[in-house]
Parts: C-alpha cells; structure tokens; sequence
C-alpha cells in the first residue's frame, strides 16, 4: 500500500494531487473541529465568564434588580470571614488526599496481582470494572443501607466481632470516613486498569539483567516496577484527585453534607449557597477558588509526572 | 514478551514441587476472593434487597437465604411513573450521544489526522472544571429561555460530558487507521470530507460503538446537572430514584429495586466496551 501511494506520487499528476492536499489540509483543519469548538465553547465560555463576572456581584434571582457589583467583598468575607467555607476546603483536600491514597496504594497492589494469567481473569476483571460504572445514586443508596447504624451489615459484622456499632452516618468524626470508604470502593479498580495497563507496557530488558545480578522479587519490585510505573500511576493519582475533590453524587445522596456539614465539601457548599440559599455571587466565589484548587491540582501532577519520566 | 513472563517466582527453586504449587495456587485464589469480595458483595445485596420484604431487609441477623418477592418491584411501578423515568434517561442519554457523534467525530478526525495536540489538551478542561460552575449560569440562561425542565437543555447539558469524551476516545481509533488508505484516496481525487466519510468512519465503526456506549452511560449516570435543570415530567432515573429516599420511612426494598433498575442496564452495556472503559474515564491520557 505504501509502495502504491509512492508510486503515485511519483507521477507528474502525483505534485498536482500532493498541492491539492496542502489546500484541503488549510481548510479542513479548522473546518472539521469547528462545531465541537463552538459547542464547547458556548457550552464552557459562557459559564465559566459569567461565573466569574458573578463572583464580583451580589445577587439572588429571587430579588429583584440587577447584580450589584461589589469588587473582591465576596472573596474577603470567604477567606477571612467563613469558617464553614475554612472547613469545607480542609474537609475537600482531607477527603481527596486519605481518598486517592488509599486507592492508590489498593489499586496498585491489585495491579500486581493481576498482571499475570490466571484462571478466571476476564470474570474478576468484569466484576471490578463494574463499581465504577455503576450509577453512583444507586451505588450511594446501596451503601447507605449497608452502613444504616441499625439494621446495616456492617454494624451487624462488628457487633457480632467486636461488640461494638459505628454511627457511620451520624457520628460527625466518622462520617468523612464513610464517605471515603464508598469513594474507595467506587474507585479502587480505575487506578487498578490505569496502572495494570502500565505494567503490561513496561520493558523486559530491565528485568532480565536484574535477575541475572541476583535480585530478588521484592528488589525488583522497589527497585524496578515501581520506578518505571511512576509516571502511569502520577496521570492515575492526576485523574482521580481531580475527580475526588469534585465528588458530589454521593456525598449529596448519603448525608447531603451533614450532620451540621460535618461532610460538606466546597461543591456541596457551592451547591447549597448557590442553588438552595440562591446567593449567585457568593457560590459564584466559591466556584471560582475551587477551580482554583482543582487547577493546582492538576498542574502538580503533571509536573511530578514529568519528573518522574525525566527520573528514569 | 510481557513483564509478567519474568515474574520472579520463576527463580526458585521449590517451584516445581506440586505441593507447594497447589498450596501457591490456593493462597493466590484466596487472597484473590478476599480483594474481591466488597466489589461484588454491593451488587449481590442490592439486588438480593430488591427482592426482599421490608421486614427482610431489616431483619438482624442480615438474611442471606429468603423467598424472593417481587413485591417491591410492583410497587416501584405502580407508585412512580418508572417507564417515563426511563423513556427520560433514554431520550436524553440518546440526544447527547447522537450529538457528540456528530460534532466529536470530524473533531477528533482533524485532531488525530493534523496532529491538533493543543486542541486536545484545551479540551480537558471542561474536565477540570468543577459541574456547578456551569450548573449557576446554565440555570439563570435556560430559566431566561423558559428552557428549564425541557429534553433540549438536559441534552445540551449531558453534552458537556458525551461530547469531550467521545472526542478524546475517538481520537484513538482515528490515528490508528492506516495513513496510506488516506493518502490514496487523496489521490484518487477524493477530498478530506469524502476521506473521513468513505474511510476514517468505516474503518472506526468498533469504535464508534464503543464510544456511542460510553457516552450513553455516562450521561445515563449523571445526576448534578439533571437534578437542577429537569423538570417533574423530564426527570433522568438517577434524580427520580434519589427522590425515593425523601419518604420519611425508608422503604429499603423499594430503594433497591430502584438501584437495581437503574445500574443493571450499565453493567450490561459496559460488558461490551471493557477495553476502552479507561481510554474513556482517561480522556485518552493512558492508553488503556
């Protein structure tokens, strides 16, 4: 095939047909992503400019007249005078970090025990596959029976074990907990695929001259998979963290933030000030500082990815 | 050859004895079993729950063994409309599907075919942004259109989601398509149009469907944007499903029907696309 397109070009009429090339190229370049740009762009620029814009206003749809534009008041009052702002940000970046790491650390292990052939593989492959794509209001209604203080299994289980019943969703200490149990249950395998689909493109020359100098499997490991693995694992982490601090489907379904916003994370504070108090230019602030963090988060990431592929 | 080849054990020396073989075999199923066991425990008691009574759901010790009833069912459907929720998710999901096809696919041809990588890039960030930032504006702009509540600003909406999605899965499948069919057929006298539609798109069909599959179930799942801008009449099954739990009682069986009828469809469609399960949830980061 290559050798006939060759051939063709080779030909006198080839350059007439190489020129015509260059030109579709000028046009259909821009021509062809055209509508998904404008899509997007009507669909993201607007919000985000207007979010923005709000975030400078105070105003409620509910009143009546027009925003009234009161410079940085919204950000001075969130930084220096919103304790319940404060804690949702700590409570965003604790449930993001124990989160993602435990997911990590999981994810990674299953990895490793799954990059091998066994019987079986293609089933308990499906089976992980399925928590994350799982609808997570369904997923959330399920586990807020499992962890019902009552009637729930797992309190059922750690009686029986232990004598002892957690307030899982009550208990203001324990229910960030919770939550992150459920995130991890939902995430867990999507660091596993990322970082199985690494391993199986690593190289094997590494490994080869590593045996032959003796080292031992837990040697290679440390000193070798893990290593090589890093970068697949930092987009992993990039992913997942970005998603994590932006969890809402089953914070909002399992305690709606509570008790006494002992859950509330920046989207759920957003949520309530912006479309249950209906203070636009205050959740607008908000909106603006968490696309800060998310933003932060992923240009770290992607630099600890680039250094761990300059690492190498 | 794969790194797995050379896993270590293949070094030492008592591999080869049978007993300790098997005994290996074993531990690994076990501890296998046991990482297992919460994945598909969720899923084996939500759908037990749906067809247990009230009194079995909240029975302590929990029941494991039971006489199935599909009471709750019967009254999931007799008490909601559930064939509209349906008919809803299904509209909707296939709305924002149908239009990141059409405006992914030329998107992601041009991106693959000239190398657009900083188009690609700019378009992870309607990823990045968090889902209420549009949700205050999208909310003032449609209630302004009386728009509120209707199939197009819920479809319009999901499409923030299918349609970068379907870009960045696609994008994949298009650069994997031979550049000399594409050369020849320039040649031929075919323009870049004719290219992509007599070739790129047929050589993509496995991945059209993929990515057709996927955005279907992504938008199916979506429950923040569907919660503020449908309306009663327009409401996706993951909004109305979650309205269940506002009874002052909750009705456990009920719930877990209503899970189940919203998840199972998902797990059955993603049987389908697995493999480019990661290249979706990625945006195409990792080639999965």
């Amino acid at each position: 095939m290559r050798q006939a397109a060759s051939d063709i070009r080779a030909k006198p009429s080839g350059k007439i047909a190489r020129g015509k090339i260059h030109l579709h190229e000028r046009w259909s370049r821009w021509v062809f992503p055209a509508p998904a740009v404008i899509v997007l762009l009507a669909l993201m620029a607007f919000p985000v400019g207007y979010t923005l814009y709000l975030s400078f206003t105070k105003w409620s749809p509910t009143a009546v007249g027009l925003p009234e534009f009161i410079w940085f008041e919204n950000y001075i009052k969130l930084i220096t005078d919103d304790e319940r702002f404060i804690n949702a940000v700590g409570r965003t970046i604790l449930f993001t970090i124990v989160g993602v790491s435990i997911q990590c650390v999981l994810g990674v292990s299953l990895a490793l025990i799954f990059n091998r052939e066994f019987k079986g593989r293609g089933f308990f492959r499906t089976i992980f596959l399925m928590s994350m794509v799982a609808t997570p209001v369904a997923i959330a209604l399920v586990w807020m029976m499992i962890l019902d203080i009552n009637t729930g299994i797992l309190n059922y289980i750690l009686h029986s074990l232990a004598g002892v019943r957690v307030a899982w969703l009550s208990d203001r200490s324990v229910v960030l907990w919770s939550l992150i149990l459920v995130d991890t249950w939902q995430w867990t395998p999507f660091i596993m695929l990322i970082a199985l689909a690494g391993l199986s493109a690593l190289p094997t020359e590494p490994y080869e001259s590593a045996v032959i100098d003796g080292a031992n499997s837990a040697q290679l490991l440390w000193h070798l998979t893990l290593p090589m693995l890093r970068p697949t694992i930092m987009v992993a982490l990039m992913f997942r963290s970005i998603d994590a601090l932006k969890t809402f489907d089953i914070i909002y379904v399992i305690t709606r933030g509570g008790p006494a916003f002992a859950s509330e994370t920046l989207n759920l504070y957003a949520f309530s000030q912006g479309l249950f108090y209906f203070n636009m230019g205050y959740a607008s602030a908000i909106l603006m500082l968490f696309f800060l963090l998310v933003m932060g988060t992923s240009l770290l990431f992607i630099r600890l990815r680039r250094a761990a592929s300059e690492a190498m | 050859m794969r790194a797995t080849a050379l896993t270590p054990r293949h070094h030492h020396s008592w591999r080869n004895r049978p007993l300790l073989k098997t005994i290996r075999t074993i531990a690994f199923y076990a501890l296998l079993l046991l990482l297992f066991f919460p994945f598909f425990f969720v899923f084996a008691w939500m759908i037990m729950g749906a067809f247990k009574t009230q009194l079995q759901n909240t029975a302590i010790p929990p029941l494991f063994l039971f006489e199935p009833t599909l009471e709750n069912f019967d009254t999931v459907f007799r008490r909601n409309p559930m064939i509209q929720f349906l008919l809803n998710s299904i509209i909707v999901g296939t709305g924002a599907t149908l239009l990141a096809l059409i405006f992914g696919l030329p998107a992601a041809y041009s991106i693959a075919r000239f190398k657009q990588q900083r188009l690609a890039t700019a378009i992870l960030i309607a990823r990045i942004m968090p889902g209420i930032s549009y949700l205050v504006p999208w909310f003032i702009l449609f209630s302004n259109l009386k728009m509120i509540g209707s199939y197009a600003a819920l479809i319009l909406a999901h499409l923030l989601v299918t349609l970068p999605m379907t870009i960045w899965l696609m994008i994949g499948f298009f650069e994997d398509t031979p550049q000399e069919l594409h050369d020849a057929a320039l040649i031929d006298g075919c323009n870049e149009w004719g290219v992509f539609e007599k070739i790129a798109l047929p050589l993509t069909k496995p991945g059209i469907a993929a990515s057709a599959i996927l955005s279907f179930v992504f938008s199916w799942n979506n429950f923040l944007f569907s919660l503020i801008l449908a309306s009663q009449a327009t409401r996706p099954l993951p909004v109305a499903v979650f309205s269940f739990i506002s009874y002052t009682q909750i009705d456990w069986g009920g719930l877990n029907a209503a899970a189940t009828i919203v998840t199972l469809p998902v797990l059955v469609m993603i049987l389908f696309v697995q493999k480019q399960m990661v290249r979706g949830l990625t945006l195409g980061a990792v080639k999965g």
